[in-house]
């Protein structure tokens, strides 16, 4: 029990332990390797896997919410929002304040930690009342608020320049590299990023507070009799993935140059979501592999796909497949890829292994039996 | 003249609410009924009202009523036909869900199922999308355009109670009377009921708790699916985003009104259709949603048990 404690690198011991490091020290040369890879063999996916880091930062954000509270979050999508109009606010041009229109744009690294503590503060003022209620009704508030943030900024357009979206936005500043024409420091930027957030997220799953939300996650009733507030301890974990969100967010403003309401709908929080419940709640690695391999359906099977509809329909000479855009189908993937990981595989396709215990151990109805096997699976 | 306007467009806006408020409450007792027996907020039962419009959409379109604007006569019979293949395919299809989405989840921890329902929701917008396309479509017009204010009593003023109004509301207001009498008097609703208090003692008592959900989730679909038809000859379009809204509407009635609690959804219809309806008279059509949005949060804040829910600690 004690080893599992510890941190994912010390829950297994001698050969396996160190197939770990190894592993993990691979993942990140191979990460850090990427643009040379890339354009060796010429594959031209800088533009593809960008966005997919970011949102393995989004994914391991709101992994501290429903993965380590346990608390269901739908409206994730609105941090982000919320984290992407700060940065455009303090940087862009056609920003609300008048000292950054007139040429004084607060620097983009600034913006970053402003952007992520705003986030933080939105997710405290959301969460302080409705942390108290239950799983569900907290999981509908959420997504109400997730609704909200996008309507608000399209009806405000004096303020955030409505549907028309907001451009152009700052670069960040490191001398002798330029982020406006290059994507590779980009992509070195983000990666960095996510590297920050997997030491932070994965250290923090094991501290005290860690623990705490395992503790609350599994028994609400016990957690508190054992002296932990859950208000506060709550709170932290939904302000702190607020706060991943609102990071990533002035990020992706940057990167992308122009923001605008739609881009940030309940699809974003969902398909987030998704990256997390597929991969494996609570397992940093399994976030990480779901919104690999999420993002990579997502961005560079879908376009394979349609490559491939497309010329058959070319070669048949039949215009339906000519034309047929699969994405559409994206959100009955995601549907059907959601009740599928449910019914199949609740804990996603890399568990940790005490969620995995947790969700074996409520399908059985006798609690002992359950129990016991909880404790075996933990000691492994 | 001026407050003479002033109250005019204040009535207006409420008969608009009040009939809005009829469907939303039909919709939001498919949440209620559900989320009182297994506690299962059905995420998809938005979606599903909204495959129930082009479930109408489709058998008018059969019957050969699909592009009819202002005709003299109205096809009551198609209507009949419309609304009663909309209520059966509605409540098929979420008995089929039930059976195949969340009853394997009954065991698993609350999230499972809930989860489950957003991924439901996900397919059902997609058959949407394919049945009927990504373009908003037009729901025939088959009422006749009869204002009994202007036309019958001879009034002059802003507000309308056409045939649309009596329509809805004469076909939802026996439709909740007779989903409480069901729930009541029959041997089925009494089993709902013990469900609904204590499964396990309902099973044990030899309750088919299985069957009675399955029941309650035939319920919701067939009030989900005559809504559909009311929502479509009363607004004239229809979408297949259009359950997202209609759901979240529908859910913040059923809380409003202290979700599990059947009166107090049908309440929190009507109190919704007028909160939406007064906000879009006064603040304009892009604030409606954040005003349900917003009065959604603020119950759950300080009633989180709704206007006539039960004082229960663990509701909340």
């Amino acid at each position: 029990m004690k080893q599992a404690n510890r941190g994912w690198w010390y829950t297994t011991t001698g050969a396996a332990r160190e197939r770990r490091v190894w592993g993990t020290a691979a993942v990140i040369a191979l990460a850090l390797a990427f643009p040379l890879i890339n354009r060796f063999l010429g594959l031209g996916w800088e533009a593809k896997v960008i966005p997919i880091a970011l949102f393995i930062i989004l994914a391991l954000g709101l992994n501290v919410v429903v993965g380590f509270a346990g608390l269901l979050d739908l409206g994730y999508a609105a941090f982000f929002a919320i984290g992407a109009y700060t940065a455009a606010f303090l940087t862009s041009p056609v920003s609300p304040f008048a000292f950054v229109r007139e040429g004084h744009p607060v620097n983009f690294f600034v913006t970053m930690l402003i952007s992520a503590a705003v986030a933080a503060g939105f997710g405290v003022l959301l969460g302080a009342p409705t942390l108290r209620l239950r799983g569900d009704y907290l999981a509908i508030v959420t997504l109400g608020f997730g609704e909200i943030v996008p309507l608000v900024v399209k009806n405000t357009p004096d303020i955030t320049k409505g549907t028309q979206g907001m451009n152009p936005i700052g670069f960040p500043e490191i001398p002798g590299v330029l982020f406006a024409v290059d994507p590779v420091p980009w992509y070195y930027l983000i990666v960095t990023v996510l590297l920050i957030s997997v030491v932070i997220t994965s250290r923090l799953r094991t501290a005290r507070i860690g623990r705490a939300w395992a503790a609350m996650r599994e028994d609400e009733v016990a957690a508190a009799s054992m002296g932990i507030n859950l208000v506060t301890t709550k709170l932290f974990a939904f302000s702190l993935g607020a706060s991943f969100s609102g990071f990533a967010g002035s990020i992706w403003a940057s990167y992308l140059q122009v923001i605008a309401p739609e881009q940030f709908d309940f699809s974003v929080s969902i398909f987030v979501l998704s990256m997390i419940i597929l991969g494996g709640l609570g397992n940093i690695g399994g976030v990480i592999a779901g919104g690999v391999l999420l993002g990579g359906v997502d961005r560079i099977l879908f376009d394979w796909i349609s490559g491939f509809v497309h010329g058959i329909g070319a070669a048949i000479n039949n215009q339906d497949l000519q034309f047929m855009d699969v994405s559409r189908s994206r959100q009955l993937i995601f549907g059907v890829a959601l009740v599928f990981m449910m019914l199949v595989r609740p804990e996603g396709l890399f568990p940790s292994a005490r969620r995995k215990a947790e969700l074996h151990a409520a399908e059985e109805s006798e609690g002992v039996a359950a129990q016991e096997r909880a404790v075996v699976v933990e000691i492994e | 003249m001026g407050e003479g306007k002033d109250i005019d467009l204040l009535a207006a806006a409420i008969v608009i609410g009040i009939t809005n408020g009829a469907f939303i409450a039909l919709i939001a007792l498919g949440y209620t009924l559900v989320y009182g027996i297994i506690e299962l907020i059905n995420f998809a039962h938005g979606d599903l009202f909204m495959l129930g419009t082009f479930a109408c959409l489709t058998t008018l379109t059969i019957l050969g009523f699909g592009t009819e604007v202002g005709i003299a006569g109205t096809p009551w019979l198609a209507l009949v036909i419309a609304m009663l293949v909309a209520m059966a395919f509605c409540g098929g299809l979420n008995v089929l869900a039930e059976r195949i989405a969340y009853r394997p989840l009954r065991k698993a921890p609350r999230l499972a199922p809930l989860i489950s329902a957003i991924g439901v929701s996900f397919i059902f917008i997609n058959i949407g999308l394919f049945w009927q396309g990504p373009t908003p479509r037009r729901f025939p017009d088959l009422l006749p355009q009869y204002d009994f204010l202007s036309q019958f009593f001879g009034l002059h003023t802003l507000v309308r109670f056409t045939v649309k109004d009596l329509f809805v509301l004469s076909l939802a207001v026996p439709l909740m009377l007779g989903l409480a009498w069901v729930i009541q008097n029959t041997r089925m609703g009494k089993a709902m009921r013990a469900v609904a208090q204590d499964s396990e003692m309902a099973l044990q008592m030899g309750i088919d708790v299985n069957r009675v959900i399955a029941f309650t989730f035939l319920l919701g679909g067939l009030l989900a699916g005559a809504a559909s038809l009311m929502y479509g000859l009363y607004n004239n379009n229809t979408v297949f985003t259009l359950g997202f809204t209609a759901g979240l509407k529908a859910f913040t009635a059923a809380v409003l009104g202290g979700i599990g609690n059947v009166s107090g959804a049908a309440l929190g219809g009507f109190v919704l259709g007028l909160l939406a309806s007064l906000t879009v008279t006064y603040f304009g059509g892009q604030w409606e949603n954040v005003g349900v949005f917003s009065l959604l949060v603020i119950i759950l804040v300080f009633r989180p048990t709704g206007l006539l829910g039960q004082i229960q600690g663990d509701r909340a």
